[in-house]
């Protein structure tokens, strides 16, 4: 697999010809990796039927059904029924009827997607803000056993999320916060708050103490500086540290499945439980997965360099 | 006193909060969230695993019961295929993961044009929830109607539908191989660009004057230069694998029997279906002692290879 030219030429300068077999073999595989995506967002513009035809489909006439189903709950009706009733009052209204089925309510799905919104953008504002705070203090002054502390912390990812789940779940039974967005907001900062100060130290060691001091010299308190010098000098490691906390939350399974059930379930545990009739609705299914994959297909592209850091563990600082 | 402190110093000392409240006011906040759902929890865990508690009757008696549950995780024939179904998986994923990433960072150093687009296509999988693409690729490994399964025939002209990627008990493994491979090739990738964009260019001049070949440069030049950079990606997606479980959950649950049961799956089952809090509490703890030992272990090792 590995490519190494054998002929004499410069490693620094590659020649044109090997860094066009380099271009096409990275080329094919990006395009070979793409291939499940792609047919995550084609089948969610299938008609059921279309979903599961052998040889698959490649070319088919879209449409909008698996989002119908995506976002509502049906119900099976006579067609005498169905043509007694008003004319549809919608495309979805018009897929649903000629299949012999009702609209009989929204689907849980919104909720579900607004409950990731908020636990997610939450805990990553609370990691980030806490993180923060304690990054600075771990920086700038001496706090005894401060690494061995900061290792331990940063120790316990180690352990399965199920293995932590055990007691947070006997613990927010006792506290009344299982099934509770709050419950949910409050661990996944826990999770995210060690590998924040972790990440944010290093961005915060960089920034020169000499700022600090000039501007307490010139009258500053300390907090005034940290809020006025230290902050602003830090806003790229913050970004690219609240982008890790937030993938995170976002896509976390484990916890979720286990500590949610109805009114605080995330997308991730959600998705996989959407059924049509006679198994899973894989257009629905689809269409689901498409919508909370596009938030982060747009992080990713737009702030691929905020990235780089922050999934190294701060190992990389190119 | 002051008078021979710094000025800064004795600014800091006349106005506002004093340093050392600072320090406390910053660093608590953080410390008492980690100690109430981080610390607090795992001392729980350590207690529930010598007793014999059982989360589904919280007002049952709870009675000490010494090692007895570590005895009997540790002389369980399940934990320890649970175990090595496991070490199988890391070893498997990590090969395939580095011998992939590290070709494609390779290729990508080569500079060729567009390469910065195509690195961020790359990077897209690992960005994405492993729980809901893991739950998609089983419809992509359905017999007869899957994508994969498709693709695989059409390439090979075996019968679509005569493999089951999930169903199978020497095929399932492989299935969450290639998904896992699928998703965090482009992690490892990552991490050895890094390594080998930090090789300074002199170094790979100098070896162009000596007349070495590009063979040679690649072996006694790129890879022990990378060396600490790929471990250290070992040394994550190793921790990582260990904690396998919503990819597993979802694509086969452990099944089909429990060949592809890992370890974090045999502890949900013990911990939220037996209901066995004690004993799963227990493996709990083994677990973390394991990984924390071996990744220790590993770090000693890998700044030797630093240090050379």
């Amino acid at each position: 697999m590995s490519s190494v030219n054998t002929t004499a030429h410069s490693v620094v300068e590659p020649t044109a010809t090997s860094k066009r077999i380099a271009g096409a073999i990275v080329i094919l595989y990006a395009l070979v990796t793409m291939v499940p995506l792609a047919w995550i967002f084609l089948t969610s513009i299938k008609s059921p039927p279309d979903s599961i035809s052998y040889p698959p489909k490649i070319v088919f006439t879209p449409t909008l059904e698996g989002y119908c189903n995506l976002f509502t709950t049906r119900t099976r009706q006579t067609p005498d029924y169905i043509q007694s009733l008003p004319p549809p009052t919608g495309t979805c209204d018009e897929i649903t009827r000629s299949r012999n089925m009702v609209i009989a309510g929204p689907s849980n799905y919104w909720p579900r997607f607004g409950n990731s919104l908020l636990i997610a953008f939450g805990s990553t504002f609370l990691a980030v803000s806490l993180g923060t705070l304690a990054a600075y203090g771990f920086s700038r002054f001496r706090v005894p056993l401060a690494d061995d502390l900061l290792f331990f912390i940063l120790s316990t990812r180690m352990m399965p999320p199920i293995a932590v789940a055990i007691p947070i779940y006997l613990m927010y039974r006792q506290l009344g916060l299982s099934d509770t967005a709050l419950g949910m907001i409050l661990l996944y900062t826990a999770v995210n708050v060690s590998l924040a100060v972790w990440l944010l130290k290093g961005f915060i060691d960089e920034i020169p103490r000499e700022y600090e001091e000039a501007a307490m010299i010139d009258g500053y308190t300390r907090l005034q500086a940290f809020w006025k010098v230290v902050l602003p000098q830090a806003t790229t490691g913050i970004a690219a540290t609240a982008i890790f906390c937030l993938i995170f939350a976002w896509n976390e399974y484990a916890f979720a499945v286990l500590l949610t059930s109805g009114s605080a379930q995330t997308a991730p545990p959600f998705i996989p439980t959407i059924i049509g009739e006679g198994g899973q609705d894989w257009p629905a299914v689809a269409a689901g997965t498409t919508i909370f994959l596009v938030p982060i297909l747009v992080f990713t592209i737009i702030l691929r360099k905020q990235l780089l850091r922050g999934i190294t563990f701060g190992a990389v600082r190119k | 006193m002051l008078a021979r402190s710094t000025p800064a110093a004795i600014a800091i000392q006349v106005r506002g909060l004093s340093d050392r409240a600072i320090a406390w006011l910053f660093i608590t906040p953080a410390i008492a969230l980690l100690l109430a759902i981080n610390i607090f929890p795992l001392i729980w865990a350590v207690y529930l695993s010598f007793t014999n508690f059982r989360a589904n009757r919280p007002n049952a008696e709870v009675e000490g019961v010494g090692l007895r549950n570590y005895q009997r995780v540790l002389n369980d024939p399940d934990i320890w295929i649970a175990m090595q179904t496991t070490a199988h998986f890391v070893f498997w994923t990590i090969l395939l993961q580095t011998a992939i990433g590290f070709a494609l960072a390779y290729l990508i150093d080569r500079k060729f044009r567009g390469h910065a687009f195509w690195t961020t296509v790359i990077l897209i999988p690992m960005m994405l929830s492993p729980a809901v693409v893991g739950n998609f690729w089983r419809f992509l490994y359905q017999p007869q109607i899957g994508l994969f399964n498709y693709i695989v025939s059409f390439f090979s002209g075996i019968a679509p539908s005569s493999f089951e990627m999930l169903g199978s008990v020497t095929l399932a493994p492989w299935a969450i191989i290639i998904v896992d491979t699928w998703m965090w090739t482009p992690y490892v990738m990552l991490i050895c660009l890094a390594g080998l964009r930090s090789i300074p260019d002199y170094i790979y001049e100098a070896a162009e004057v000596d007349r070495a070949s590009a063979w040679r440069q690649f072996w006694s030049i790129t890879v022990p230069m990378a060396l600490p950079f790929i471990m250290l990606a070992v040394l994550f997606r190793g921790i990582e694998n260990f904690k396998m479980f919503d990819m597993v959950m979802l694509l086969t649950g452990g099944g089909p029997g429990s060949t592809t049961e890992v370890a974090s799956i045999t502890l949900k089952r013990e911990a939220f279906e037996s209901w066995l809090t004690g004993r799963s509490s227990a493996f709990a703890i083994i677990l973390f002692v394991a990984v924390f030992g071996l990744a220790n272990v590993y770090v000693k090792a890998l700044n030797k290879v630093k240090q050379r």
